[in-house]
């Protein structure tokens, strides 16, 4: 079983990132329950999405402290959303920064030193440039299928069942962008 | 059988579909849209975005009446547009069933408020259903249209945020039955004249004690024992919730809640000293419980605002059944939450943020400038509230800006607190929100010689809900082409005399259209018209970017909130893979400073 929490900002992928890791857990054999965010949070805002998978899952949420993975798709969601894992929990960061508007407006600071604060809460933190590895991938729209695949090395799911789901839930030319990327993600972990 | 990971939406959509539902009917609305969404994926029923969600369960009940089964799907608030017809159809029954889905949305993901639509069911007289996950959202959905045809009587299927948008696997049917109900004249049922209502009324009452009955059958309400000391009361996602936090509780689960199984709870309270009623927003449980002379704990512990999650839960009952049991925690173990270090404190907010490019901006930029009193609505501009711009002062429900304008025109008007605002009050709201809920307002200010400016905000779509077409738009749910309703037609027909369109990515022309209405003594309506960025497909642009001598950091462009503009280092930069070339901030310039890339650099 696990808990995952995927955040970061609306229009990085992370609706699909998350549809991929629940079908590859449905796959397994699992019980599976997502949660989303819809509607005027998307607007740039602060995106979440929560997978779990076991036996039996009941809440769609998970409680802070609880989670398994953070994929953190965005470094200061990842600094905002750091309550939610549990001690000896596992981060994915991309090393990324989109500034917020009171940011942009010079009315707040960025927190530049995100990776050290959550690699220090954190001991064991994967970190990585994921749209660097997109492009290496041929695609630099493919990063949320970076960071599935870097999660993918930290579970015991085969190869081909990600690929069979990729497969379905990807359209057809966007697809081996995205089975590329997933590779170099899962390289990467 | 087919088993596949669905959200909740689409569960009741495939339900409804497999129940023979032959008419869908919504206004989209988070967290329901995608309901109408999934069902118009099917090619047999007839399917519409309505104008509003009156209009909606209004076709649903000719449809019910006329034999189909029939689908109507709104959030939460929706439900208060279409209270008129809703608290008489339980009178005159349905014929062919007909189920509304009121998504209801705890903790305000995208609402603007937290309403308890489970009152709706009561004061109706109608049953209800709620479903605690995808696969119960399927069987209900299928469920309810048997339920409303066996009683003549609407249903009530109240779901949520965490069902709605939560995914989790289903097994369904993909085979569909058929429901097609001869319609026979029955005036004394169905024309609700004085005389004839109060015929109904009595037969409406007898109606819920045979729903009770059902209730006590339904397998949709059933106690599952586990603890002989811990008793629980759940509804709807909560029961998720209970189960885990405590998990050797006794749960009596409810998914039938109105009429209430009254028998079952009796039997199952006997068995406890005391029940814990789990339920987020109001005590709609708790206090039927209480009626029934039953001794309950629930808001005294359990927030009556915002969602709950199960630590939520687990916190607010532990020490309440450790005292009442003994059991150490109640069976819940709380999480470790070490402290998270410094560094992870104080974050600056990421709040949503009008797109670059946003048609809207320019227009609350103006007013913000203007110091108009700003009337607003629900939709993308919503966030114009936000700052920098900090572009409206008020915001009630769809279609409330038009009403509201007047009613602050005529308040200054006679007011020495606020002279000189009687000239600055405006209306601020969308295409697909004048649809909803504006043109009555606008047909008040000219019948009654109101002089309140309406700007409607056309941007061809219902944007925030995710770019659904609309009656303007010249296109039905389903992609065919139909009548494209011309609003400013629309607005000289009923009688305002000054009705102009203007360009809002033109801040000249939108700022002398604003300054002269505004200040003008007759109704008016501008409508700035320009496509949702987001939807144009194909628009070939050139990035601006900041000649960085030019630039004094002055901040005057800063000030539209875009989030292609950055200010670093003492000058403004504009972050070309964002930019969607909309040029407001080359207009507001006074230095000349931003331009066009060019073509050959």
């Amino acid at each position: 079983m696990a808990d995952v929490i995927m955040v970061g900002t609306g229009g990085q992928g992370i609706i699909l990132a998350a549809r991929i890791a629940a079908e590859a857990a449905a796959r397994m054999g699992y019980d599976v329950k997502t949660s989303e965010v819809h509607g005027m949070a998307q607007r740039g805002g602060s995106v979440v999405s929560m997978v779990r998978w076991g036996e039996r899952v009941f809440s769609p949420l998970v409680p802070r402290g609880r989670a398994d993975f953070l994929l953190a798709f965005e470094g200061l969601e990842g600094l905002r959303n750091l309550h939610f894992l549990k001690p000896g929990g596992k981060v994915i960061l991309n090393l990324y920064r989109l500034d917020p508007l009171p940011v942009l407006r010079g009315d707040a600071d960025y927190p530049e030193d995100y990776a050290d604060v959550i690699g220090g809460y954190a001991p064991g933190t994967l970190t990585l440039d994921a749209a660097a590895l997109a492009r290496e991938s041929g695609n630099p729209r493919v990063a949320s299928a970076v960071m599935v695949g870097a999660l993918s090395a930290y579970l015991d799911f085969p190869g081909d069942v990600w690929e069979e789901v990729i497969r379905s839930l990807v359209p057809a030319r966007a697809l081996e962008a995205n089975l590329k990327g997933f590779e170099a993600g899962r390289r990467a972990g | 059988m087919k088993r596949s990971l669905l959200s909740g939406n689409e569960a009741i959509a495939r339900g409804a579909y497999a129940a023979g539902v032959r008419v869908g009917t919504a206004y989209p609305g988070t967290p329901s849209t995608e309901i109408l969404e999934e069902l118009s994926r099917f090619p047999e029923p007839y399917v519409e975005w309505s104008p509003n969600e009156k209009v909606a369960l209004e076709v649903g009940i000719g449809a019910a009446l006329g034999g189909a089964r029939t689908l109507v799907c709104m959030k939460h608030v929706g439900l208060n547009v279409a209270a008129d017809p809703w608290m008489t159809l339980a009178y005159i029954g349905v014929n062919a069933g007909l189920v509304l889905v009121s998504a209801d949305d705890p903790g305000m993901h995208s609402s603007q408020n937290e309403q308890d639509n489970r009152y709706y069911a009561v004061m109706a007289k109608v049953p209800m259903l709620e479903p605690s996950d995808s696969q119960e959202a399927y069987e209900m959905a299928r469920a309810a249209f048997d339920i409303s045809e066996r009683h003549d009587i609407p249903v009530l299927l109240r779901t949520e945020t965490r069902i709605c948008h939560s995914r989790g696997m289903v097994e369904y049917r993909d085979e569909r039955i058929e429901v097609d109900l001869p319609y026979e004249k029955d005036y004394r049922k169905r024309v609700m004249v004085p005389g004839h209502a109060r015929l109904r009324h009595p037969v409406l009452v007898a109606k819920l004690e045979e729903l009770r009955e059902e209730s006590e059958r339904s397998p949709f309400n059933r106690a599952e024992m586990r603890s002989s000391r811990v008793g629980m009361v759940v509804s709807g996602v909560c029961y998720q919730y209970a189960r885990e936090a405590f998990p050797e509780a006794s749960i009596l689960k409810l998914g039938f809640t109105h009429p209430l199984p009254e028998k079952m709870i009796h039997e199952f309270a006997s068995r406890f000293h005391r029940l814990y009623v789990v339920e987020e927003l109001e005590p709609f449980l708790e206090e039927r419980l209480k009626a029934m002379g039953i001794d309950a704990v629930g808001k005294a512990r359990i927030p009556r605002t915002g969602e709950l999650d199960p630590d939520a839960v687990g916190g607010a009952l532990a020490d309440i059944i450790e005292m009442d049991t003994g059991i150490r925690g109640g069976g819940w173990s709380p999480p470790q939450l070490p402290e998270l270090p410094p560094g992870a404190r104080d974050l600056p907010a990421r709040p949503p943020v009008m797109c670059p490019g946003c048609p809207h901006r320019g227009v609350f930029h103006l007013l913000s400038r203007m110091k108009a009193v700003v009337s607003s609505d629900i939709g993308c501009y919503t966030l114009s509230v936000f700052s920098p711009i900090e572009g409206i002062d008020c915001q009630v429900c769809m279609g409330a800006s038009v009403g509201m304008a007047m009613g602050l025109e005529k308040a200054f008007a006679t007011s020495r607190a606020n002279r000189g605002k009687e000239g600055k009050v405006v209306a601020v709201l969308g295409d697909s929100t004048f649809i909803h809920g504006g043109i009555t307002g606008l047909i008040d200010i000219v019948y009654n010689r109101g002089a309140s400016t309406v700007v409607i905000l056309d941007n061809r779509t219902t944007a925030m809900t995710g770019f659904q077409p609309h009656p303007g738009t010249g296109q039905t749910i389903r992609g065919e082409e139909t009548f494209a309703l011309d609003l400013a037609e629309l607005a000289r027909a009923v009688g305002v005399e000054s009705v102009r369109v203007v360009d809002p990515w033109d801040l000249k022309e939108t700022k002398r259209a604003l300054k002269e209405e505004i200040g003008s003594d007759h109704s008016s309506v501008i409508i700035a018209r320009r496509a949702c960025v987001q939807r144009e497909r194909g628009r070939e642009f050139l990035p601006y970017e900041v000649d960085a001598e030019a630039c004094n950091d002055c901040g005057l462009c800063m000030r539209l909130g875009c989030p292609a503009l950055l200010r670093r280092d003492g000058a403004v930069r504009v972050d070309a893979a964002l930019c969607a070339g909309c040029s407001l901030c080359a207009q507001v310039c006074r230095r000349g400073a931003v331009r066009e890339v060019r073509r050959d650099g």
